[in-house]
């Protein structure tokens, strides 16, 4: 039981290794082959501009961001709570009664009243 | 059990290495980064713990909400990049600091940590899977459970008491978030009126 547990977590953890271990892998192997000579090095003004898709960049690393993006944070760390309840009942969902769906729709219904204020006010508009 | 143990080590080293480098590293934004890998690590200690449900919680609301917020606050101050200005406040700091952590030591050692019986162990470990995981009816046949206790477990899921003793609670919560969510509207809104936020 608990080693089934353990190995599924394991595989998340391989997944991890990976996902880390790529990006350094190809930063390391650059800069060795810089090292031996196999990596030309020429850099230019263009190259070392600050990369945004293709478009040029505007301001330096360390803008101020705007204070309309906290709204969003906020309506964010709300629903983000809302997951936590979420998460138990709809891992065992099929498990359930009906009234735990009931339930469930009472409790997500009293906070889209929330979402709803706040589109009323326009909160979710930009400007 | 060695696997287990090696995890442990590198998961603390993390979360050590981590906290030192939110205190002495001088760029707020890259201590808030930090901050997110020691609660990345937290997380993984409470996975090492089977209590998979706190793993979940930790990487949801610290790792997605609390960094966010301090990230943002962070973001929306000026001169990050400068730090913290000095100030004297070095000598009071860490006296606090110390007895915090004399605190936290002397209730941690204090504490009376009863390691339950082999086969009893084995149950709290079931029943803490089965908080947010399905556990299939033949896993607990396996087990060797008698059937009332197979019932048991299956019926001590946190969705479980969600929908029979905590009902009033849980719908009182969604309330709370309710009234936060519009206070905090209200409180960020800038003014119309005045055009000052």
């Amino acid at each position: 039981m608990l080693d089934d547990y353990f190995r599924q977590y394991g595989l998340i953890a391989i997944f991890l290794v990976v996902a880390v271990g790529v990006p350094i892998s190809m930063l390391a192997m650059s800069s060795m082959a810089a090292r031996i000579g196999l990596r030309p090095n020429k850099p230019t003004d263009v190259k070392s501009e600050t990369y945004e898709c293709g478009v040029e960049a505007i301001g330096g690393r360390w803008e101020l961001f705007n204070f309309r993006y906290y709204m969003f944070a906020i309506l964010f760390v709300i629903f983000d709570v809302e997951v936590v309840f979420l998460y138990p009942w709809a891992a065992k969902f099929l498990q359930l009664p009906l009234f735990a769906l009931i339930e469930m729709a009472v409790f997500v219904g009293i906070l889209v009243v929330g979402l709803a204020y706040a589109w009323r006010k326009h909160d979710l508009e930009w400007g | 059990m060695l696997v287990q143990d090696i995890v442990f080590w590198i998961l603390s080293l993390m979360a050590i290495v981590g906290s030192l480098g939110v205190v002495l590293v001088s760029n707020l934004f890259r201590a808030a980064l930090l901050l997110i890998l020691v609660f990345v690590a937290v997380a993984g200690m409470f996975i090492l713990l089977s209590a998979e449900f706190l793993a979940v919680v930790q990487i949801l609301i610290y790792v997605g909400a609390i960094a966010i917020l301090i990230i943002f606050a962070v973001m929306l101050t000026r001169d990050v990049q400068r730090g913290n200005l000095p100030n004297r406040m070095h000598i009071p700091a860490a006296v606090f600091a110390a007895l915090l952590f004399t605190a936290l030591v002397a209730v941690a050692v204090d504490t009376k940590w009863d390691f339950l019986p082999a086969e009893h162990q084995e149950r709290v470990e079931l029943v803490q899977v089965s908080a947010v995981t399905i556990i299939t009816d033949e896993v607990l046949n396996d087990e060797g459970l008698s059937l009332q206790e197979q019932e048991e477990i299956q019926e001590s899921g946190l969705a479980d008491l969600l929908i029979s003793d905590y009902v009033l609670p849980f719908e009182a919560v969604s309330v709370l978030l309710l009234a936060a969510l519009i206070g905090a509207l209200v409180l960020v809104r800038p003014d119309r009126g005045t055009g000052r936020g």
